[in-house]
């Protein structure tokens, strides 16, 4: 069963985002999702400036098996990608949740977070999609 | 319903993922296919490969048959029990499938080909067994485990019967035997020494189990793929299909010209390629920097023209990532590769990239 913590937020192509609380929130995949796509060999992470639009695609990870895209959960700033995948991309396996986040995001709209799945609506969607 | 092998519930116990492949419930990973991809570098792993289809050809008129039928030619295996890697092609020269045969007498050959062209093959086959004496079974009631590595030859060798022990450990490379219930071949698809053993599918749970108990961990397709890649080795479907030649696909060394009366079917479009020149030529690739290649990537080579990358992945032993692909014949040493958007350098290089557990190119 996948690890899905109660403080986060999800999105229904299986990003999660932490609420910083100082008007930035930190974005990854899911345990659910780096468990599907295997051992990550590349991350690409986006740079910091780029303004992304809800639901881009800007990030992409990378496992023996296929190319993934990472869709931005909010429309926002990037404050910064996480430099430390480019050599350790195993991270994001390993401690999905923590270590292997993919980038800080600054939301245009810091309600938008209130329109982003709690961790009860993406067990469901986890359930369903079983 | 998908198909599944002997040994599906053996799978589930090991924690498998299971996917579909070519209508086979087939085990992707154990949980990390780099580690299982180490495992076979390293020591030793098993493969079910039971969806693979073994086919019995007897009959008097089997030699001449193959030799018409398949690109390399059969006559070159003489002592029983040896085997010979070859395509087999169509009037055009496509490759149908690429597959094994075994010489076991005069005449009975085996020959293992592809699950996902199964049907195409047989049907294929079969049209072109008339006019020849010989008889076509398929083998559906024989599993087949292939274990590779390091320490496979020697593992498998403690599970055998004195006498068989011995034939086993004795056996030559390329080259099967049928020892009791198993016919063992010394054949693999991962670069690295091992067996690939046919075995009755009621056998083969028990057999499964004991290589496991002698410390043989199992290994699913994904590693499988790595590894054949790694090992320069062509995976039909991909590398190659009906409109590509064996001569555009790297395989020009399974094609036997001699001697030049043998009429193998393709023979004819083989030879018009040929005179007319192949215009594109199979290679390795390796990237230079972080990314990695994948099957359809556009190579493009700065003032020679473009081509395609035909498999690619990340290869787990060299920590880059590797491919093969055709370029077009003027290709040197370097072009540049094609992903999302980006062109990113990469070298040219022969492959295979590694054997043997060592890398052979340079990095």
């Amino acid at each position: 069963m996948s690890n899905v913590p109660s403080d986060l937020k999800y999105t229904k192509s299986h990003e999660w985002v932490r609420d910083n609380g100082d008007g930035t929130v930190t974005v990854g995949v899911t345990d659910h999702a780096q468990e599907l796509l295997g051992d990550l060999v590349f991350v690409e992470t986006p740079e910091a400036g780029t303004n992304l639009a809800a639901e881009e695609s800007c990030a992409v990870v990378e496992s023996v098996k296929a190319a993934s895209d990472v869709y931005a959960p909010l429309a926002g700033e990037v404050v910064e990608g996480n430099e430390l995948l480019a050599d350790a991309p195993e991270t994001v396996n390993n401690d999905a949740y923590g270590d292997g986040w993919l980038f800080k995001l600054r939301p245009e709209n810091a309600d938008d977070l209130n329109g982003l799945m709690d961790a009860d609506a993406y067990n469901k969607l986890l359930e369903e999609e079983a | 319903m998908a198909n599944r092998t002997a040994l599906y519930d053996k799978h589930l116990e090991a924690g498998a993922r299971m996917v579909d492949f070519a209508g086979w419930e087939m085990p992707i990973h154990y949980g990390s296919q780099i580690e299982e991809h180490h495992t076979v570098r390293e020591a030793a792993g098993m493969f079910d490969v039971s969806h693979m289809v073994v086919v019995d050809l007897r009959g008097a008129g089997v030699r001449d048959y193959l030799r018409h039928l398949l690109a390399n030619d059969i006559a070159k295996l003489r002592t029983p029990g040896k085997a010979l890697y070859s395509c087999m092609l169509n009037e055009r020269g496509g490759v149908i499938d690429d597959l094994i045969t075994y010489y076991l007498a005069d005449d009975f050959y085996r020959v293992v080909v592809n699950a996902a062209t199964r049907d195409k093959d047989l049907a294929w086959m079969r049209r072109q067994a008339e006019g020849f004496d010989l008889s076509l079974t398929e083998r559906d009631e024989l599993s087949m485990i292939a274990v590779q590595g390091p320490r496979a030859r020697e593992i498998v060798c403690t599970l055998l019967e004195d006498g068989d022990r011995t034939a086993a450990e004795n056996l030559g490379v390329f080259v099967g035997q049928q020892l009791g219930e198993l016919f063992i071949a010394r054949t693999g698809y991962t670069g690295e020494d091992g067996f690939e053993i046919m075995l009755p599918n009621a056998d083969a749970p028990g057999f499964w189990d004991a290589l496991a108990a002698a410390g043989v961990k199992p290994i699913g397709l994904g590693a499988r793929d790595t590894l054949r890649l790694e090992a320069g080795m062509n995976l039909y479907g991909t590398d190659m299909d009906e409109g590509i030649s064996p001569l555009e696909a790297g395989l020009a060394w399974t094609v036997a010209w001699e001697p030049a009366e043998r009429d193998f079917i393709g023979r004819q479009a083989l030879e018009q390629q040929k005179a007319g020149g192949v215009k594109q030529k199979f290679v390795g690739l390796v990237l230079e920097g972080k990314g990695v290649l994948r099957s359809h990537q556009k190579i493009i080579v700065e003032g020679v023209g473009e081509g395609e990358v035909t498999s690619g992945t990340f290869s787990p032993t060299l920590g880059v990532a590797i491919a093969m692909g055709r370029v077009p014949v003027g290709t040197d040493a370097r072009c540049e590769v094609e992903i999302r958007n980006k062109r990113l350098p990469a070298r040219i290089v022969k492959p295979p990239f590694v054997r043997n557990g060592k890398a052979c190119i340079e990095l």
